[in-house]
């Protein structure tokens, strides 16, 4: 059974139809490229699927139950966690403080109800090296490499035991020793089974981890094939509309 | 003592990254040094060891220092309020306002004869309902908190001057004597069969309940969710958000808190005092924002402590009480308040995590291998 089955779905904004009629599947320990131009729909696509709204037309099923979400959180029970763009971290704080923003393990009862800081220190510096990353939880987060902020964020989904990890553009804005530390990262989750839905608009990074990409353009789905099948000269391509569909 | 390398048991094949980035943990002293805090401390402490040296029969009394103690209470209760507004990004103009709002709806019902408790609680409500106000339209409205707490500022004076009729409220009903005896109370006394020395203070309630809230808030700060809830908004209110931080009511309640440290320090004045005047705390606002900087609070957001708002307030006092021993024109204290706010950001200025002060004595006194 698909981990996450999105049938027919599409999404209007106003008089904008941002996506149409799209309908693809991930299965567990699947790392899947989801690519496009700039207004291709691919935001559209996550925001969708990480419960910022709902579509418009279509279903989104996780684990075979269609589910309705208005927001994040809710999807975040099912398991769907996002990697956003700029990481959602606040530069103030330490790494094992991120980590834990807003689920602290706490101890004692109210109104002596503390956070219990040590537990959240050790248990973040177990998921850093799960993830073999060297980045140690009670430093600032103001202080760290663009690898170690996407580890930060990466080892907020291990918190959360999340099945599904959307990442958007984490390979943006970062320099090429960090490109390999973060797809290091990607594929460390996936050998742990959790599926990766990877939105970038790097050629070699998507090439580099995916088992499957999936292009869409003008809000619709143009291709969805293996990676070893295609090219990136084909999908480049697709993605200008150079080749129509494959 | 270096710091150990938290991740030494894993095997890399590559230079660790603490061998690469000059990038240590930091020690407990590092962090001293790199707090404003800290270096406000020394200055306070150096301020009035100098002045009390210079003056010990008029500055360096223990009277004097009971005074003193006294004089900033309230502002190191209102700045202790304003560092969790400033926290998260925030700003509080309307204490000021809200101080005098407060004296005059308690000093009114005084004044119709209400028991005490009954006046505080009225001038209580009003001071949180007003911030309860400023609350909702900066957290649940998304309004700039510098324009909604300007417009309560006017809004809360106004409000003070009318109910007041533009009177001075003095004559307190039966219960005067209580509402005095909270404003004026001390600990420890001077009773000529004490076995107290006398180099001790006789510390007023203003300064216990600044105390009190110090410890409360630092406390909360440090040791709870909505703590570090409060720094994660200042440092990232979308990243907070996103987290699931119910970013929204704790920037409400910050105001109300903000208000209501103003309200309790506005019902000590009206004690100590006996009498309300709706011109209480104007422009305190300013000296309360300025003690919380220089205590180390980050406009910006995101950072602030507890310990720093009280030593802010307590050096700003220091600095116009020595000024006023020393017989120089009063006039003068603005400069030299104003001076020392900007010195004090000064000094607290971060480059690479250290704070001026510290980064200078690094470059004198290198410490290769610590």
């Amino acid at each position: 059974m698909a981990l996450l089955d999105i049938r027919n779905v599409s999404k209007n904004f106003g008089a904008i139809r941002a996506l149409s009629e799209v309908s693809f599947a991930l299965e567990p320990g699947e790392v899947v490229g989801l690519m496009g131009d700039n207004g291709a729909g691919k935001s559209t696509m996550v925001k969708l699927i990480a419960g910022n709204f709902p579509p418009s037309e279509g279903e989104i099923a996780v684990g075979g139950e269609v589910c309705h979400f208005h927001k994040p959180i809710e999807a975040r029970g099912k398991g769907i966690e996002v990697v956003y763009q700029d990481l959602a971290i606040a530069d103030n704080l330490t790494a094992a403080e991120n980590v834990f923003l807003g689920r602290e393990i706490k101890k004692g009862v109210w109104p002596f109800r503390v956070l219990d800081k040590q537990a959240m220190i050790e248990r973040s510096a177990a998921l850093f090296q799960e993830l073999k990353s060297e980045t140690r939880p009670r430093d600032l987060v103001k202080k760290m490499s663009g690898g170690q902020r996407q580890a930060v964020a990466i080892a907020r989904t291990r918190l959360s035991q999340a099945k599904l990890v959307l990442m958007d553009e984490p390979t943006a804005a970062i320099s090429v020793r960090q490109v390999a530390e973060v797809l290091e990262l990607i594929r460390r989750l996936k050998s742990q089974g959790v599926t990766v839905m990877l939105i970038s608009h790097r050629m070699p990074d998507v090439f580099a981890v995916s088992d499957r990409i999936i292009v869409l353009r003008r809000g619709a789905k143009v291709a969805d094939k293996h990676t070893s099948e295609t090219s990136p000269e084909e999908i480049t391509g697709l993605i200008t509309g150079a080749i129509r569909a494959a | 003592m270096p710091p150990e390398p938290a991740k030494a048991s894993i095997e890399t094949d590559h230079a660790a990254i603490t061998d690469v980035v000059e990038n240590r943990e930091q020690t407990l002293l590092d962090k001293l040094f790199a707090s404003q805090a800290f270096w406000v401390t020394i200055a306070l402490a150096i301020l009035y060891v100098g002045m009390a040296l210079y003056e010990p029969n008029a500055f360096g009394t223990v009277e004097n220092l009971a005074n003193m103690t006294r004089n900033f209470a309230p502002f190191g209760i209102m700045a202790i309020g304003m560092t969790v507004v400033i926290i998260t990004g925030g700003i509080d103009l309307s204490i000021g306002s809200i101080m005098g709002l407060v004296a005059i709806v308690a000093g009114l019902f005084l004044t119709w004869e209400y028991p005490w408790y009954i006046a505080f609680g009225a001038g209580l409500a009003a001071g949180l309902i007003c911030g309860a106000v400023s609350g909702f339209f900066v957290a649940y409205v998304g309004m700039s908190s510098f324009v909604v707490t300007l417009g309560m500022m006017a809004i809360a004076r106004s409000l003070a001057i009318v109910f007041s009729g533009n009177q001075m409220l003095y004559k307190f009903g039966p219960d005067a004597p209580i509402v005095k005896a909270i404003g004026q109370w001390r600990w420890p006394l001077h009773t000529p069969d004490s076995w107290l020395p006398h180099w001790l203070p006789q510390l007023s309630s203003h300064f216990w309940t600044m105390i009190i809230f110090a410890l409360v808030a630092g406390f909360a700060f440090n040791f709870t969710a909505w703590g570090r809830h409060l720094f994660a908004i200042g440092g990232n209110e979308q990243a907070a958000r996103l987290t699931g931080v119910p970013v929204d009511r704790i920037k409400f309640f910050a105001y109300v808190f903000s208000a209501f440290t103003a309200s309790i320090a506005s019902l000590l004045i009206l004690g100590y005092s006996g009498s309300a005047i709706n011109a209480l705390g104007q422009s305190y606002e300013l000296r309360v924002i300025a003690a919380t900087v220089i205590g180390g609070a980050n406009l910006m957001g995101g950072a602030g402590t507890a310990f720093g708002a009280v030593v802010g307030s307590a050096l700003l006092e220091v600095i116009r009480n020595a000024l006023l021993m020393a017989g120089i024109d009063s006039n003068w204290q603005g400069a030299f308040v104003g001076a020392f706010i900007i010195l004090a950001v000064l000094l607290g200025m971060q480059s690479g995590g250290k704070s001026l002060i510290a980064a200078t004595i690094e470059r004198i006194l290198p410490r290769k291998h610590r």
